[in-house]
């Protein structure tokens, strides 16, 4: 039998909500799959999509961009900036034939550590079922950094 | 080239049981740039920050990697340690390896490699780290208390009495809070307005405090010490400087038969009216939705009373903005309705009340005068029951948590009742007794020995009327689930505490967390209590979590100590984490084309235009300037900038791009 693809998962989390939330989850001791690794900047208006791509492009299998709930965010706005360009971002990407089942983009409040395991969970389950990402580092090309 | 160290912690058991951390220290050594790699029992602890600190002189280290628990608890600690060593405490970095990897994964290869990734990241990192320095900015001495419970008031005395200025925000027309309608106090009994209303008046005359009541936050902006609170002061419809609270105009008011809030809809109170006898201030309002004038445009029966003339019928909400260095919230709670309860006949039986009616009924003040008499027929009840825990610990009603006052006021209410009835018959329905605190167990006690208060260890599933006796259908655990029926005359529901209403909204406007339920969240739940996560921000009483009167008052006096604290610094340090636009030599001078969607983008109005000028002072380009002062760091502009002139310190492009090539 094949040993079980391990998908690598990229996590662009806010600092004041998400990042929080994580660390609940950690001291509630709940127990989630080890593929994700954490990216923290201090708000979701920080991201910028083009590291979503470099890290699809440097091996990331499946993205997770999140932050505070709407109405929630530290600096007031900039979970609706973030979401704004994502919604450009995700057209843009559709048509580039981008498959966005890879890039998962959700709330988690400093008091849902439950749900970001849960969130972790599904995301890579999901990437696990899809197989490693090569289409998008096959057009990216390996030569461009 | 980077000299870096890498100082993996143990956490006693908590990493190092999950996770392999001499294999990690190892792994650690093999990434460049890497010039020291240990691990060791307890980081934080004395022994591990001084290795740390020897290490950094001893290898020349210029960044440091310290892998243990989150960022969010001891980044300060180790970023002061490092700068003990003469090295910039901003090029320290912690990897969360408790949090985000032993702590939610199982023991085994793959979470000791993620430990090491998670490192490698923050290694690559710190490489493109700059050293910053803390940015001073100065602190308005004068804090701001929104709530005028009793936890309000201890905070802004406290603060009052540390000299510094107070400004006590209260939505309702008194001070006073909960506290000023409870008629008696556990475990003492002593009588609550006769320990509040001195409090209150204290807090009305202190040369330190400015009272606004009938008011409301709106809106906030700024930081700690530099916040600029909006604050709407509601028309009471009345000059407070005139009016001299001889109460002429109430006596005369026609329209006498409102539902009174202050006692919780027991009583009446006419639509000019002062909450309650002691209100502080003692100045009228009037409540333009039942008043005859506003409905009708006839009236102004008030007016023509008012010797002073004082009534302003025209007068409007006038928003007031401050200058304040540090906010205590101190909300308060609100009780669960009954009308939550079908089982108790959604509220509509009108002897089926909650505990802060039955305060009002038992209340000197109330609208019996004291005298126990039940709210549908006024006469005196002879069995009265109980129900501790109604709604809390339900998770189908939506609180699973304990409300933590109940199984004492319920004790309290028993034991009044008896007092006041000596031949009545009290019942407690009750799941546990939860009496933890000083004299408690011995008052629950005191209630079932001496008063003679009969406890039954079950719940009820069911109230209903029949020949003018309410019906109660319970169960008593204790004799084997054997069914209880009780016919009595007035039952006291225990409803559950809930946050405040609108305290998310308010949370909102203060950027400040808030639970599932709607309760403030603390910094840390057990190390920082009375502070948010925003700094400046602080916490007291029932608005964090149900909280009863002494745990309140001791938090208060816990959050005036921080802002007494904060007020003794000449200035603030503030963490230099804020966005910067780049400058170039001329003629290119930035890469900055002006075009301004920053400032859109910009939370704060931290942008600002730059004219550059030639000598002879025509302008050559407008280009964007960031205010230190007011950037807040959330870098939303510098995912904005098309031409990426623009960039956070300590989250720069740089930085965050080294950490995904790592991936």
């Amino acid at each position: 039998m094949a040993e079980q693809f391990e998908p690598k998962i990229t996590a662009f989390v806010c600092n004041w909500c998400t990042y929080a939330g994580a660390d609940l989850t950690g001291t509630s001791r709940i127990k989630y799959q080890s593929n994700v690794r954490v990216l923290r900047v201090p708000c979701t208006g920080r991201i910028d999509y083009m590291m979503v791509l470099k890290a699809l492009h440097k091996g990331a299998d499946g993205i997770i961009v999140s932050g505070c709930h709407p109405n929630d965010c530290h600096y007031t706005s900039g979970n609706y900036h973030a979401r704004r360009r994502w919604m450009v971002f995700k057209k843009m990407m559709e048509v580039m034939g981008v498959d966005m089942r890879r890039i998962t983009f959700s709330w988690v409040s400093a008091a849902e550590g439950a749900r970001w395991a849960q969130l972790v969970n599904e995301v890579t389950d999901q990437v696990r079922a899809l197989g490693p990402y090569t289409a998008f580092r096959q057009v990216v090309g390996a030569g461009v950094e | 080239m980077s000299r870096i160290g890498v100082f993996t912690c143990h956490c006693g058991e908590n990493i190092g049981a999950t996770v392999d951390c001499a294999k990690v220290a190892e792994m650690c050594r093999a990434i460049p740039g890497v010039v020291h790699s240990v691990d060791y029992k307890y980081m934080c602890s004395d022994p591990g920050q001084r290795m740390m600190q020897e290490a950094i002189r001893e290898h020349q280290l210029d960044g440091v990697v310290v892998a243990a628990c989150s960022p969010r608890m001891h980044e300060p600690t180790f970023r002061r340690a490092v700068s003990g060593a003469g090295i910039n405490p901003y090029m320290c970095e912690m990897a969360n390896l408790r949090e985000h990897c032993s702590w939610v994964h199982e023991k085994g290869e793959a979470t000791t490699n993620k430990a090491a990734d998670l490192i490698r990241v923050l290694v690559e990192k710190v490489k493109h780290n700059e050293p910053l320095h803390p940015i001073k900015v100065p602190v308005t001495r004068t804090a701001m208390v929104i709530g005028g419970g009793v936890g309000g008031i201890q905070v802004a005395l406290d603060i009052a009495n540390g000299g510094h200025k107070v400004v006590l925000v209260e939505k309702s027309p008194s001070i006073g809070g909960h506290m000023s309608q409870l008629s008696e106090t556990f475990p003492t009994l002593d009588c609550s307005q006769c320990i509040l209303t001195p409090r209150m008046v204290e807090a009305a005359q202190h040369p330190n405090i400015t009272l606004m009541t009938y008011s409301e936050v709106e809106k906030v902006d700024g930081f700690i010490g530099n916040f600029k609170v909006t604050v709407r002061k509601k028309a009471r419809k009345l000059d407070e400087k005139l009016c001299t609270g001889c109460g002429l105009c109430i006596q005369k008011c026609p329209n006498k038969k409102i539902s009174d809030e202050f006692n919780e809809g027991l009583g009446t109170r006419t639509a000019i009216y002062v909450p309650f006898p002691q209100a502080v201030p003692n100045k009228p309002v009037i409540d333009m939705k039942n008043c005859t004038f506003y409905k009708t445009g006839k009236c102004k029966v008030c007016e023509k009373m008012c010797p002073t003339g004082a009534i302003r019928f025209e007068q409007e909400d006038e928003l007031v903005t401050l200058d304040i260095g540090a906010i205590v919230l101190a909300t308060g709670f609100k009780l669960m309705k009954t009308d939550a309860f079908p089982e108790y006949g959604y509220g509509k039986h009108k002897d089926i009340i909650d505990g802060m009616q039955f305060e009002r009924l038992a209340s000197a003040s109330g609208p019996t005068s004291g005298v126990m008499k039940r709210p549908s027929d006024g006469k005196e009840p002879k069995t009265v029951v109980f129900i501790a825990c109604s709604g809390s610990r339900d998770r189908a009603k939506g609180v699973p948590y304990c409300s933590k006052i109940c199984c004492m006021y319920t004790a309290k209410h028993a034991m009044l009742y008896k007092h006041k009835v000596h031949s009545g018959k009290a019942y407690v329905f009750y799941m546990d007794i939860r009496a933890a605190g000083k004299d408690y167990d011995e008052f629950v006690r005191r209630a079932i020995e001496e008063d003679e208060v009969k406890y039954i260890r079950g719940r009820v599933s069911r109230i209903y009327e029949e020949d003018g006796k309410l019906i109660v259908m319970g169960a008593d655990t204790l004799m084997g689930g054997e069914p209880v029926v009780i016919k009595a005359d007035m039952v006291v529901l225990a409803t559950a505490v809930q946050s405040n209403d609108r305290s998310e909204e308010l949370a909102q406007t203060l950027h400040v967390s808030y639970d599932s339920y709607g309760f403030f969240a603390e910094a840390h739940p057990k190390l920082r209590p009375v502070e948010t996560n925003t700094a400046g921000i602080f916490l007291a009483g029932a608005c964090q979590a149900p909280r009863d009167i002494p745990e309140t008052v001791a938090q208060a006096s816990g959050a005036a100590a921080k802002v007494v604290g904060l007020f003794s610094n000449e200035e603030l340090t503030r963490e230099p984490i804020v966005a910067v636009v780049n400058r170039q030599a001329a003629p290119v001078y930035s890469t900055c084309t002006g075009c301004f969607l920053c400032q859109g983008a910009c939370p704060y109005q931290a942008i600002e235009q730059e004219e550059i000028k030639a000598r002879d002072g025509q302008i050559l380009m407008t280009l964007a300037r960031i205010n230190p002062g007011l950037c807040q760091g959330c870098g939303t502009c510098v995912a904005t900038c098309r031409t990426k002139a623009i960039d956070l310190q300590g989250f720069s492009n740089e930085q965050l791009y080294a950490e995904l090539m790592t991936l």
